[in-house]
């Protein structure tokens, strides 16, 4: 137990010391309240380990990030006094530092809004959020993002920097700032789970806890009323209806399982009607976002029985999505709907009509084709093992090569 | 890339209602028009246009309804992004107005500077 204990704890608690003590510094002081939190866990895994783990070592953490944080203001205010002249700070705030569920909650929340700033490209968004919000490591992050520790660390002290540049405390996230930035801040939870789910690493577990971690902030939004808008709801059902897909669509050797080749008794029920729930619950403003057509398609990507109206409703939530935000995949997704639809011969006139170039084109290209022209179809697959990258890409389309080279002759 | 407008004309028949079922069918023709042409990265607006509507004349005369004296009215319309008139007027095949008898009409928009 001992052994996972810390970094289970890390995990958690680590972000919600930094951010309850956030609400006492300036942004500009973040990292004092990231070494006090670091320093707390270092004094966890030195005394825990020769006196026993503490009655309540959650409690324990806190008290000594409170204590530490006092220490550190005394210090500084004898450096003030004797060094720059300066006013000494009343220590009794710092004394009443809480640690609500409330406040922790809170504290969060408007951490979010901070760290999701638009003066950061949005992958920097994410990285500082995991790292501040998620406890990741930096080994973690660099793996997610398949780089160098050293160059995670710089985008951290470059996106760090900024933010502190737009002094902005978590005293000023009020309720106009949330409203305006509400949307920016629900597209960065939604590329870190798209990050997580349709991941650049290899590592299951990494791709999970980012998932999960994007989910943990987006109920967080929800548990806030100010944040708690249709699209919020929204953006949470979309990715429980994703991640109950997540043990079915990987194999023992981590290898991706299409849609159509899951065992659909892997799907997790429990994440299905939590979609469903939510979706329901965003049905309640007036407005279609991205986030609602996408969590209907996804509503209808879960429902096991290939009823009649399943993929003419799929077609007609592509088109629409397609009409507000264009996007190559959206494309894709849409045209293999129309296949399902009307079949492969019209679905390869609009396929033809996109004139993408990556691999998933020439891949559905190639399936599209499959069904009357072997040819045709093993020449667009053959283009898209060109282009493939991802090991896992590849494997998948050698096996249609391989079983379309075998049965070239029956055409 | 330049953007185009079509504009959807038709002359509505009074003796000819659509069925529920055979309207939702018409929205499926033009959503999956739309979705092809969305589906492309060529998609900017569309807008339907109701039969509720007045028309205004110099010395401030109003008349009910948009086609009071016409034959033609204009049902809709899609703003498309395209290299030029030609690739615009590929997109609009398919345009489900012309299963009823309608046209599509494709302009180009004037640059004023």
């Amino acid at each position: 137990m001992y052994d996972n204990l810390i970094p289970n704890l890390f995990k958690t608690e680590y972000s919600k010391i930094i951010t309850v003590l956030c609400n006492y510094f300036s942004i500009r002081d973040i990292e004092i309240a990231e070494d006090i939190a670091a320093e707390t866990f270092l004094l966890a895994s030195e005394t825990w380990g020769l006196k026993g783990i503490p009655p309540n070592p959650k409690a324990w953490l806190y008290t000594v990030a409170k204590n530490k944080t006092i220490d550190y203001i005394r210090k500084n205010n004898v450096y003030d006094k004797i060094i720059s002249n300066k006013q000494s700070k009343s220590l009794d705030n710092y004394y009443e530092i809480e640690w609500s569920d409330e406040k922790i909650k809170d504290s969060q929340l408007k951490m979010i809004f901070i760290l999701c700033n638009p003066i950061n490209a949005i992958e920097s968004q994410i990285i500082l959020v995991l790292k501040i919000l998620g406890g990741f490591g930096i080994e973690e992050i660099a793996t997610t993002f398949l780089t160098t520790k050293e160059n995670i660390n710089k985008k951290i002290f470059r996106a760090k920097k900024r933010i502190k540049e737009a002094k902005i405390d978590l005293e000023h996230i009020d309720s106009k700032l949330i409203t305006e930035r509400l949307n920016s801040v629900l597209i960065s939870i939604y590329l870190l789970f798209n990050e997580g789910y349709y991941s650049k690493t290899k590592d299951f577990e990494i791709q999970k806890s980012l998932c999960l971690e994007a989910m943990r902030l987006c109920i967080l939004l929800i548990e806030n009323k100010s944040t708690n808008e249709p699209e919020t709801n929204a953006l949470l059902s979309l990715m429980c209806f994703h991640s109950s897909r997540f043990e079915a669509r990987q194999n023992e050797l981590n290898e991706i399982i299409l849609y159509e080749n899951q065992n659909k008794n892997l799907w997790n029920k429990e994440l299905i009607d939590k979609g469903n729930y939510y979706l329901i619950e965003s049905a309640k403003g007036n407005q279609i976002t991205k986030f609602h057509l996408e969590a209907s398609i996804a509503y209808w990507h879960c429902t096991k029985l290939e009823s009649s109206n399943k993929w003419e409703n799929i077609l007609t939530l592509y088109n629409k999505l397609l009409q507000i935000e264009y996007s190559p995949v959206a494309a894709l997704n849409r045209t293999f709907a129309l296949f399902k639809v009307k079949g492969a011969k019209e679905a390869i006139v609009e396929a033809e009509k996109l004139k993408l170039s990556d691999y998933l084109y020439f891949s559905l290209l190639g399936y599209l084709y499959s069904f009357d022209n072997k040819e045709k179809a093993i020449f667009n697959y053959k283009l898209a093992l060109n282009i493939a990258k991802k090991e896992n890409d590849r494997q998948v389309i050698k096996k249609y090569l391989t079983v379309l080279n075998s049965t070239k002759n029956e055409n | 890339m330049n953007e185009f407008m079509m504009l959807f004309r038709h002359t509505p028949n009074p003796d000819f209602k659509m069925s529920p079922e055979q309207m939702q069918e018409n929205i499926k023709y033009w959503q999956d028009w739309i979705g092809s042409i969305a589906a492309q990265g060529k998609f900017v607006a569309t807008n339907q246009l109701s039969f509720e509507g007045k028309t205004l004349k110099p010395n401030n005369i109003v008349t009910d309804g948009p086609y009071a004296e016409v034959k033609e009215i204009i049902g809709g319309y899609v703003i498309c992004k395209a290299e030029n008139l030609d690739e615009a007027l590929k997109l609009a095949q398919g345009c489900p107005i012309l299963n009823i008898g309608g046209h599509v009409e494709v302009r180009s928009f004037m640059k004023i500077n």
